[in-house]
C-alpha cells in the first residue's frame, strides 16, 4: 500500500515549551488518520510542519513523497489546508475566494472559473455564490474552507479541527464532504477534540499529549484497549440493589460493580444472547424495578480518559451525563488492572 | 492518482510570479472597491490638516523664505499622508494573519515575496488617492506648484516613495503585533512624533543643537523640504546639516536605504510568521 505521509521523530520546541516530542505516525494513501488530544497537546504544531508552515527542529517527514523541509514546493502542489479558522476573505463573494485561489493555483482564467463553479456546486454554495463572505453563517464559511482547500484537488487534505463551533446539522454536512473526498482516493489527516468526529470519519486513530503519540490503532481497537462491552442496570430505588447484586452475580463473568448514588449496575457478560437473556431473567426473579438495562461499549471518551486520564473538552461541557460516565471510567479502570 | 493530475502546477518563475503579484493586487483592489470609506478616512484627515494649516494657521504664521505659509506646509502634509500608510499596511497585514488567511497564501506554491508585494502594491493605490484629495484641497487653499512638470513630478515620486518605505514598515509592523488597537496606538504615535519632531510645518531654528540635528535627518523633513524645493514653494537652507541643504540629493538615497531594509526583513519576518 501507498504511504501518503509519513513522519519519524518530529520535534519542535519554543523556548523552554517543548510542543512536540518525537512524533511518527504514517497514513496510507487513501484513508483518514485522526489526530486525538486535548488543547495544546501538539496537534495544530503537527499540521502546520506536515503543510509546511513550519520547520520541525528535529525529525524527518514527507507528504506525497516528497520532503517537507527540502521539497516544500512540490509538497505544496499536492496538499489541501483547511485550519481552524475558517480562512477565507469576508469582503469577497465565495465565488471570487475561489476563483481567486484557482488563479494562484495556475489553473488558468477559465479553468479557475469553472473548478470555482464545481465546488460550489458540490459544497451546496451556488445560492451565496455571488454575496460577501462576510455575510454566511458558519457552516458555510466552513464549507467554503474545505473547498479552498480542495481547489487544486489536492492528494493528500489537512484538517484542522474542521468542525470546531459548528452546530450538530452543519457538522454532519461536513463530514460527509469529507467522506466523499476519501472516496475519490484522497488522503486525510485530520485533527480533533471530538471522539464522535474521529470515531466517524478516521480509519487510524493516534491519541497524542504533551507532545508525545500515547496510542495508534483503528478506533475498535482502541476501544478494545479499554476494555469488552458491559451491561448496565439502572434501578428505580436503591433497596433492590443487593438482591439485583445477588442475582447478576450468577450470570457474571467478573463480580458486579455498583454505584449506589446513580443505582447502577455494571456488569460484564460471557458473550452472546444467551448470557442476555440470563441476566434479564434473573433480574426479573428478584423483582426490582428495573428502570435501564442497556449493553454499553466504550466510547472514544473512555479511551481518551483511558490514556490521558483527562476528560474531553465535550465530555467536561456535559454536566449531569459527565459525572456518571467518570465514575464508570473509574470502575472501568480499576478492572482492567 | 488522477486526482494529482489536477494539481500539477505550472514551474515557478518570473512570469508566474507576476501573475500571482496581479492576482494578488486584485483581491485588495476589490476591498478597496467594497469599502470606500478606507480610502476616505486615509484622505479626509490630511485634506482636515490642509484646511487648519493652509486656511486657519495661514493668517497668523509666516515662515521666513515662503510667501505664504500654505506654500511651506503641504510638502508636510504629503509627507504626513505618507506616515500615516503605516497603519494602512499594518492593519492589513495583520487582519490577514488573524484569519488565517496567509497561512493559506503559504501553503500554495507560490513565491515567499508575493503576499507581502501584493499588499504594499495595492496599499500604494489607497496613498495615491490621499495625495490627489490633498492636491485639490491644496489648490483650493491657494497652494501653487512654480516648477515645471518635471521637478514636480518628481516631487510626487519622491512622497510615494516614502509611502512605499511606510508600507513596508507598516507590514512588518502588523506581523510583530497582531493586535488591531496597538497597532492603532503605535501608528498613531509614529505619526505624531515623525511629523511634528520635523520641519514639516515649523522651522527648526529654535530647537537645542541634539534635537535640531534629529529633527533635520527625519526622514520626514527630508522629503518636504526636498517637495518644497523642487515646486518653488521654498528654497533649500543656505546653512546647517547636509540634510538641510540638499534635501533633493539625499531624499531618493534616503528613501532607497530605507525601503532597502525594510522589506528584506519584513518577507524575513513573513518567513516565520504563524497564527498565534
Amino acid at each position: 500500500m501507498d504511504i501518503a505521509i509519513q513522519a519519524s521523530g518530529l520535534g519542535k520546541r519554543y523556548g523552554d515549551h517543548q510542543a512536540l516530542a518525537g512524533v511518527d505516525l504514517e497514513v496510507a494513501a487513501g484513508t483518514v488518520l485522526g489526530l486525538l488530544g486535548p488543547n495544546g497537546a501538539g496537534k495544530t504544531t503537527t499540521v502546520r510542519m506536515l503543510a509546511t508552515l513550519l520547520e520541525p527542529d528535529s525529525g524527518r517527514a514527507t507528504v506525497a513523497g516528497f520532503d517537507i523541509v527540502r521539497q516544500q514546493r512540490e509538497v505544496r502542489r499536492r496538499i489541501g489546508l483547511a485550519g481552524q479558522y475558517a480562512a477565507v476573505d469576508g469582503l469577497l463573494t465565495g465565488r471570487e475566494n475561489l476563483e481567486l485561489l484557482g488563479t494562484l493555483l495556475h489553473l488558468g482564467r477559465k479553468g479557475a472559473r469553472s473548478r470555482a463553479s464545481e465546488l460550489l456546486a458540490r459544497f451546496e454554495l451556488e445560492g451565496a455564490a455571488e454575496k460577501p463572505v462576510q455575510t454566511y453563517s458558519g457552516g458555510m464559511r466552513r464549507r467554503l474552507d474545505l473547498a479552498s482547500a480542495l481547489i487544486a484537488a489536492p492528494s493528500v487534505l489537512f484538517l484542522d479541527e474542521p468542525t470546531t463551533g459548528l452546530d450538530p446539522a452543519s457538522r454532519q454536512v461536513l463530514w460527509q464532504m469529507v467522506r466523499e473526498q476519501v472516496g475519490q482516493g484522497v488522503t486525510v489527516l485530520l485533527t480533533t477534540q471530538y471522539l464522535e468526529e474521529a470515531d466517524f470519519l478516521a480509519d487510524r486513530i493516534l491519541v497524542i499529549d504533551k507532545g508525545q503519540v500515547l496510542a495508534e490503532g483503528t478506533p475498535d481497537e482502541l476501544k478494545r484497549k479499554v476494555g469488552e462491552e458491559w451491561l448496565e442496570v439502572g434501578l428505580a430505588d436503591a433497596d433492590g440493589l443487593e438482591a439485583a447484586l445477588a442475582a447478576l452475580a450468577k450470570v457474571a463473568v467478573a463480580s458486579p460493580t455498583v454505584d449506589r448514588a446513580s443505582r447502577r449496575i455494571s456488569v460484564q457478560l460471557a458473550d452472546g444472547m444467551g448470557a442476555i437473556t440470563a441476566a434479564a431473567a434473573a433480574l426479573e426473579g428478584t423483582g426490582v424495578e428495573v428502570v435501564d438495562f442497556a449493553l454499553r461499549r466504550p466510547s472514544l471518551d473512555d479511551v481518551f480518559f483511558h490514556l490521558t486520564g483527562r476528560e474531553t473538552d465535550q465530555g467536561q461541557d456535559a454536566s449531569d451525563a459527565s459525572d456518571a460516565s467518570a465514575t464508570t471510567h473509574d470502575k472501568r479502570a480499576k478492572e482492567n488492572q | 492518482m488522477s486526482a494529482t493530475s489536477f494539481g500539477t502546477v505550472a514551474p515557478g518563475g518570473f512570469g508566474t510570479g507576476v501573475s500571482d503579484t496581479v492576482a494578488l493586487i486584485g483581491r485588495h483592489l476589490r476591498h478597496l472597491r467594497r469599502t470606500p470609506e478606507k480610502i476616505i478616512a486615509v484622505t479626509l484627515t490630511p485634506v482636515a490638516m490642509v484646511g487648519i494649516l493652509g486656511y486657519l494657521f495661514a493668517s497668523v504664521v509666516s515662515v521666513q523664505g515662503t510667501a505664504q505659509y500654505h506654500d511651506y506646509v503641504m510638502g508636510g502634509v504629503f509627507a504626513q499622508v505618507a506616515l500615516s500608510c503605516v497603519g494602512v499596511a499594518a492593519l492589513g497585514v495583520s487582519a490577514d494573519l488573524r484569519t488565517g488567511l496567509i497561512d493559506r497564501f503559504r501553503s500554495l506554491p507560490m513565491a515567499r515575496s508575493t503576499v507581502l508585494v501584493s499588499h504594499t502594491a495595492a496599499d500604494l493605490v489607497t496613498s495615491a488617492v490621499a495625495v490627489v484629495g490633498v492636491s485639490l484641497a491644496g489648490l483650493a487653499v491657494g497652494w501653487r506648484i512654480h516648477k515645471g512638470f518635471l521637478p514636480a513630478a518628481l516631487g510626487f515620486v519622491l512622497i510615494l516613495a516614502f509611502a512605499y518605505a511606510m508600507l513596508w514598515l507598516g507590514a512588518l509592523l502588523g506581523m510583530v503585533m497582531r493586535n488591531a488597537e496597538a497597532i492603532n496606538g503605535v501608528s498613531a504615535l509614529v505619526l505624531v512624533i515623525f511629523s511634528f519632531l520635523s520641519s514639516s510645518f515649523m522651522p527648526l531654528t529654535g530647537l537645542p543643537t541634539w534635537l535640531r540635528t534629529v529633527a533635520e535627518w527625519n526622514p520626514v523633513s527630508v522629503v518636504s523640504a526636498a517637495c518644497r524645493q523642487l515646486w518653488g514653494n521654498a528654497p533649500a537652507a543656505a546653512h546647517g546639516s547636509l540634510a538641510v541643504q540638499h534635501p533633493v540629493l539625499l531624499a531618493p538615497i534616503l528613501l532607497a536605504a530605507m525601503i532597502g531594509v525594510l522589506m528584506p526583513v519584513s518577507m524575513r519576518v513573513y518567513r516565520t510568521a504563524v497564527v498565534r
